[in-house]
This record gives structure tokens, C-alpha cells and sequence, in this order.
């Protein structure tokens, strides 16, 4: 196996705020190798965007990572000044957000904040720059790209705009892509257009992606692996179609159980009691314990990662066989 | 089958706010913009007592404001809208209380400034179903309904987790003790596992209840999930409506097909590469609707007639109508797949 594009381990992010130390992301480990998708997925305030942020060091003080590495091609961005992670973000790994239009700024064209994007890494005229933008959106959907490059954001619909937004990273074919609940504010017409695409553009790049979304069906058609976040840390991880089919974790197997499509029409769905614990006071145990109807004394220890072939998950009492789930 | 809620031949307009000036100016002759957004068509439905009826489509389909009109919150600029043969609205005034709303967002849909119990018995106490001194006891029974602890009605809604909210809007709107619930993305704004527990209280409510339910939602699942029978729009008119097992299992109208085909499905086979049958181009502006067929641009079983002449609204099955000129070779390709 060839080494992986993108070497996370043990990162913690954590912020220092007047209430207490909000432990966001918490030892965090995974591996991404060249053109996969990895989907990571978790409700609100389970830690996927910091971990993205994080990712790309964008963790704005109060915040801050405490501990672990980043390695990406090789190289520690941990320890890299702003000044050095600048020169790789867009470059070597780059992020879309899920609102295209905070994304871009209203006030330049969509050609000018493309050619922007190009200047900061690449030295092209102004004609060739142009000629590289029409390319791009044009690869991205949008149709007469070249007299779109005048037009200004506000312009353009929600599902456009998200397509600018992924033709900037994509520009300078960055190893990895962050892509943060990027077709969520979509229509799911638009939203399946825009999958599509990624997932052809990813295999025909190369480019490597990992999908954070809330949506465990958008994410199980696109991605080949899965990460499933809990209170900050990575519940279980593996394969997507295995770990859907056979989750271990007790918080995947009710995540899966309480989707409406898994249930018969108009019976009680199953639920997972209770709401996500806050992350200022979090249980000393298994975050998940307080909710979770497996718990035991046991679970007052902090579990540590159980592996087992391509797959590993975090919990003392994991679910066997889960076939009558989907059933 | 009885009829119980009626909307008939519904439409309602959006146009620009005038100014006094632009009126005048317009009155004389001059160049004011005056178009208006259809963002409803001719909706003509029936709900039968208890029923829950779903209602998708994408965003700016009208499906929010036809939700709205029902719930007596806007005029329709033509037809009516009845409750058991009494009408909704009299000169542009709501005159019912049988008809209550829940909406997407719980935390803009509760006044931050006042306590939850008041904001729930507000209502009530206006509209005589409870009196000021026993308000207290009748909102507790409903928090209690809901499944919210009733020493909770002196908390503020900020003290709410946002699934907490949503059952707090449910008790706001089951207080008014109306017989129809009109729920605008109820659960849009929630987490699955929240979601879980608001689908499941919505199902239970209705059934002891016997309230008859308009649900408007883009999440097809959640809409399969809950409702009997679901209207599919499209740009402001009813593309097609029935029974949600036969409308989700053999749509059709090619536009409900697509809708279903876009949704990502969970993928349980390693080696699957889905494929999405995506729908061609993008929902075209309501300002401007394209003639005839308004699917007809991104329609593949779209012809010559479908440009120019509107399709009809017609039977396909018992309680069950598609409004397409081609909905039989729709069919008989839904069949055969």
C-alpha cells in the first residue's frame, strides 16, 4: 500500500473559553489515501467542521490545537507557520463551505475572485488566467462559462454558486479537498447534479476528499469509507457499505435505526433518547453512555479503539450483527 | 370520501410593493415594474377528516405558501378554502381558530422575551379556551402531552434545545384545540436523532387527536413516513397527488420520478457506484414560467403540446390525479423498469 496523502493522528482541538475549555475535537486519527473519499458524519456540534478547520489550520484563537499531527504529502502542518500554510492552502488542500454565498465576496465578479484564486499560486497572464477560469466552470456545469466570469455572485442561483465555489478548489488540483456540508443548503435535484460531479472529478484528478455531512444516505453514494463523530471524537470507523450494514457502535446503529427510510411507513421510528451532551461538561466516560441503552459501569473509562481488519470503533459493549436494522 | 379540508382553485400572487408615488406614477402611464410571482396556481385539494396529507417539492415550488394560505396567515388572491364547509377567511380577515401552524424554525417562531407557558397560553386565553387563572394547569397538560416537563413554562426558550423548541411550538399550536395542523418543515432544522423523536410525537398526536395534517417538507423519506396520501409541486401548481405507496412506488408525472431518482439512497453494497439520475438544468424563475407544461424544458418525455398547452388535471386511480399529458407512457416506463 502506498503511503497515504493525508495522516491524521491523535489531533485534539480544544477552546479556551471564559465558560470552560470546549473540547471540540478529541484524538482524532484517520488516513486518507490518493482519490478516496472519505464521508464524515455526525450531528451538529459533534466536531466535523473543527476537524475540517483544523485540517487546513484555520482554528481561530479561543481555539487552538493541543496535541496530535497532520501530515499531509509527507509534511507536518501542525507546526507550520500561517506564512507556510498559506503557500499550501489551495494549493495542497483546500476547503469548500456550506453557504456559497459567504463563501464568496459580492463585490468582484466571479471571473475576478477565480483569477485572485489562480494569482496566489501561479504566475499567469491575464488572458491565460482567463482562459483557465472559463475551463473550470465550464468543467464544473455552468454553461457559457465565459461570459458568466463578468457576472457577480448575487447573479448566479444557490446551486451556481456552490459550483464556483468547488471550481476554486479544485483549481490548482489539490491533494485533499475539505468539503464541508457543501450541498446541504441545495435542492436535491441540484444537490445530485453536484454529487455526481464531485465524485467524477475526484477519480479523473486524483484528488482525495473528505465529505462532511450530516446526511448519512448522501454520504454512503459518494464516499468508500466512513467516519461517524460523536462529542468530538471518531465513534467507529470504516468502510462505508460495511459499517452501514453491520454497525458496532450503539450511536451508528440508532442513527441508522431512526432514519425514516430504514422503518415501514407510519410506524413509531427508533430513537436515541435524550439530546448531544454539552461539550463544555462532557460524561469522564463514553460520551455516548448517558443515551445509550448497552451502557454499563464500564463505560465510565473512556473506551479506547477496537480494531478489527479495515474497521475500528470505541465502545465496550458493541453491537453484534445488526441485521434486523435494515431488515 | 368526505371532504374535510377544501382548497379550491387556490391561487395566490406575489406582486411588488408600490410605493404611493410608483402607484400614481403607474396610474399615468409610466414604466413601474408590476409583475408578480405566481408562487401558487390553481390548486384545487381535498383532506379528508384525519388524513395527513404530504406536500413536497423543491425549494420556491409554493409549497410553503400554499401551507400558509391554508393556515388563513395570507390571502389567496382567488378561490377558497374551507374547514368542514366553513371558511378559513372572510374579507381578507382569519376567522377560525381550527387551523394552527408549526414552523421550520423554533428558535425564530418564539418570542425570546417570553416565558414559554405564556407565549403557549397566550391564545388560549384570548380566544376563551382557558381562563387566566387556570392557564397555568391547562398549558402544563399540554407540555405534558408534548413530552416537556411542566415546570418548564417559566423558562425562557433560550433555555430550550432546539428539538425542545419544536415541542414547544407543537404544544403552542395543539392548545389552540384546532382539527387541522399545518407543519411547515417541521423537522427541516433538527438533528436525526431529534428528528427521530418529533416524527414519532407527530405520528402519536394525530392519531389520539384526530387531527387532519398538512405536512410540507423537501425531505421525501420523512414525508413516505408520515403521510397517507402527498401533492407534489412544481412551480406553483400540483404536478401529482395520491397515496404515498403509489405515488413513491410508480409516479406518474416525469417530474415526480425525477424528484425521487435524485435522492441519494443509502448504499449498503461495497462495490455499487450509484448513479444519480439527475434532472437536467434548474427550476426556472417563477417570474417568467415557461408556456404551456411548466416541466416542459427539462422534461425527457416532453413534446410539441407540452410547450404550448397547460396539462389538465386529471384521475389516474381512485384519489389519486397527475397533471401531464404523457402520464400514461410515464406509467407504462415506471412498469417496466
Amino acid at each position: 500500500m502506498t503511503d497515504p496523502v493525508l495522516s491524521v493522528k491523535n489531533l485534539s482541538t480544544q477552546f479556551f473559553t471564559r465558560a470552560g475549555v470546549v473540547k471540540a475535537v478529541d484524538s482524532v486519527t484517520f488516513d486518507l489515501a490518493k482519490g478516496e473519499i472519505m464521508g464524515l458524519v455526525g450531528e451538529s456540534g459533534s466536531g466535523k467542521t473543527v476537524t475540517g478547520f483544523s485540517l487546513l489550520g484555520l482554528v481561530d484563537a479561543p481555539g487552538r490545537i493541543v496535541e496530535g499531527s497532520v501530515k499531509l504529502n509527507g509534511t507536518e502542518l501542525t507546526t507550520l507557520s500561517q506564512k507556510d500554510l498559506r503557500t499550501r492552502r489551495g494549493r495542497e488542500i483546500s476547503m469548500i463551505f456550506q453557504d456559497p454565498i459567504a463563501t464568496l465576496n459580492p463585490m468582484l465578479t466571479v471571473g475576478q475572485q477565480v483569477r485572485l484564486a489562480i494569482d496566489a499560486h501561479e504566475k499567469l497572464s491575464h488572458r491565460a488566467a482567463d482562459a483557465r477560469a472559463t475551463e473550470l466552470l465550464s468543467q464544473v456545469g455552468i454553461p457559457s462559462a465565459s461570459v458568466r466570469l463578468r457576472a457577480y455572485p448575487h447573479e448566479f442561483s444557490g446551486g451556481m454558486r456552490q459550483r464556483v465555489a468547488i471550481a476554486i478548489a479544485l483549481l490548482h488540483r489539490p491533494s485533499v479537498i475539505v468539503a464541508d456540508e457543501p450541498t446541504t443548503a441545495l435542492d436535491v435535484s441540484i444537490q445530485a447534479q453536484i454529487l455526481f460531479q464531485m465524485r467524477d472529478l475526484a477519480a479523473e484528478t486524483g484528488t482525495a476528499m473528505i465529505w462532511i455531512s450530516h446526511d448519512l444516505a448522501v454520504v454512503s453514494s459518494l464516499a468508500s469509507k466512513l467516519a461517524v463523530m460523536y462529542a468530538g471524537r471518531i465513534v467507529e470507523q470504516g468502510p462505508t457499505a460495511t459499517l452501514l450494514r453491520d454497525p458496532r457502535h450503539p450511536y451508528t446503529a440508532g442513527l441508522i435505526a431512526s432514519l425514516p427510510a430504514t422503518a415501514k411507513p407510519g410506524t413509531p421510528l427508533t430513537q436515541i433518547p435524550g439530546t448531544t451532551p454539552s461539550l463544555l461538561s462532557l460524561p469522564p466516560g463514553c460520551p455516548f453512555a448517558p443515551r445509550c441503552d448497552r451502557s454499563t459501569d464500564r463505560c465510565e473509562v473512556k473506551p479506547q479503539i477496537t480494531l478489527q481488519e479495515s474497521r475500528g470503533w470505541r465502545c465496550f459493549h458493541p453491537v453484534e450483527k445488526n441485521a434486523e436494522v435494515l431488515a | 370520501m368526505s371532504a374535510f379540508l377544501t382548497i379550491d382553485n387556490v391561487s395566490h400572487l406575489f406582486g411588488p410593493n408600490l410605493t404611493t408615488g410608483e402607484k400614481i406614477a403607474a396610474k399615468l402611464g409610466a414604466k413601474v415594474e408590476t409583475r408578480s410571482v405566481r408562487a401558487v396556481s390553481d390548486v384545487t385539494l381535498s383532506v379528508r377528516k384525519g388524513e395527513t396529507l404530504g406536500l413536497v417539492g423543491e425549494s420556491g415550488c409554493g409549497k410553503s405558501t400554499l401551507g400558509r394560505v391554508v393556515a388563513g396567515i395570507l390571502q389567496p388572491t382567488t378561490g377558497t378554502i374551507t374547514i368542514d364547509g366553513a371558511p378559513v377567511m372572510e374579507n381578507g380577515t382569519k376567522v377560525t381558530t381550527r387551523v394552527q401552524t408549526i414552523f421550520q424554525d423554533p428558535f425564530a417562531s418564539l418570542d425570546p422575551r417570553m416565558k414559554v407557558g405564556d407565549t403557549v397560553a397566550e391564545g388560549p386565553i384570548a380566544h376563551g379556551l382557558t381562563k387566566k387563572p387556570e392557564a397555568r394547569r391547562y398549558v402544563a397538560g399540554w407540555f405534558e402531552r408534548v413530552g416537556l416537563d411542566p415546570v418548564w413554562v417559566d423558562r425562557y426558550p433560550h433555555q430550550f434545545s432546539g428539538g425542545q423548541r419544536q415541542r414547544i411550538a407543537i404544544a403552542r399550536a395543539l392548545a389552540m384545540q384546532p382539527d387541522v395542523l399545518i407543519c411547515d418543515e417541521p423537522v427541516a432544522s433538527l438533528d436525526v436523532s431529534i428528528q427521530a423523536q418529533i416524527i414519532n410525537l407527530f405520528l402519536k398526536l394525530t392519531r389520539d387527536l384526530e387531527l387532519t395534517s398538512i405536512f410540507i417538507s423537501h425531505d421525501l423519506s420523512v414525508v413516505q413516513h408520515v403521510s397517507d396520501r402527498v401533492a407534489v409541486m412544481y412551480l406553483g401548481r400540483i404536478a401529482e397527488l395520491g397515496p404515498v405507496a403509489q405515488v413513491f412506488g410508480t409516479p406518474a408525472h416525469p417530474y415526480t420520478s425525477a424528484l425521487f431518482d435524485s435522492v441519494p439512497k443509502l448504499v449498503l453494497d461495497d462495490d455499487e457506484l450509484v448513479r444519480f439520475d439527475t434532472i437536467e438544468g434548474e427550476v426556472p424563475s417563477p417570474l417568467s414560467p415557461p408556456s404551456g407544461c411548466n416541466y416542459h424544458p427539462r422534461c425527457p418525455l416532453a413534446s410539441g403540446t407540452c410547450s404550448t398547452i397547460q396539462p389538465l388535471t386529471q384521475p389516474v386511480a381512485s384519489l389519486r390525479t397527475v397533471a401531464c399529458h404523457h402520464f400514461e407512457a410515464q406509467l407504462a416506463g415506471a412498469a417496466n423498469d
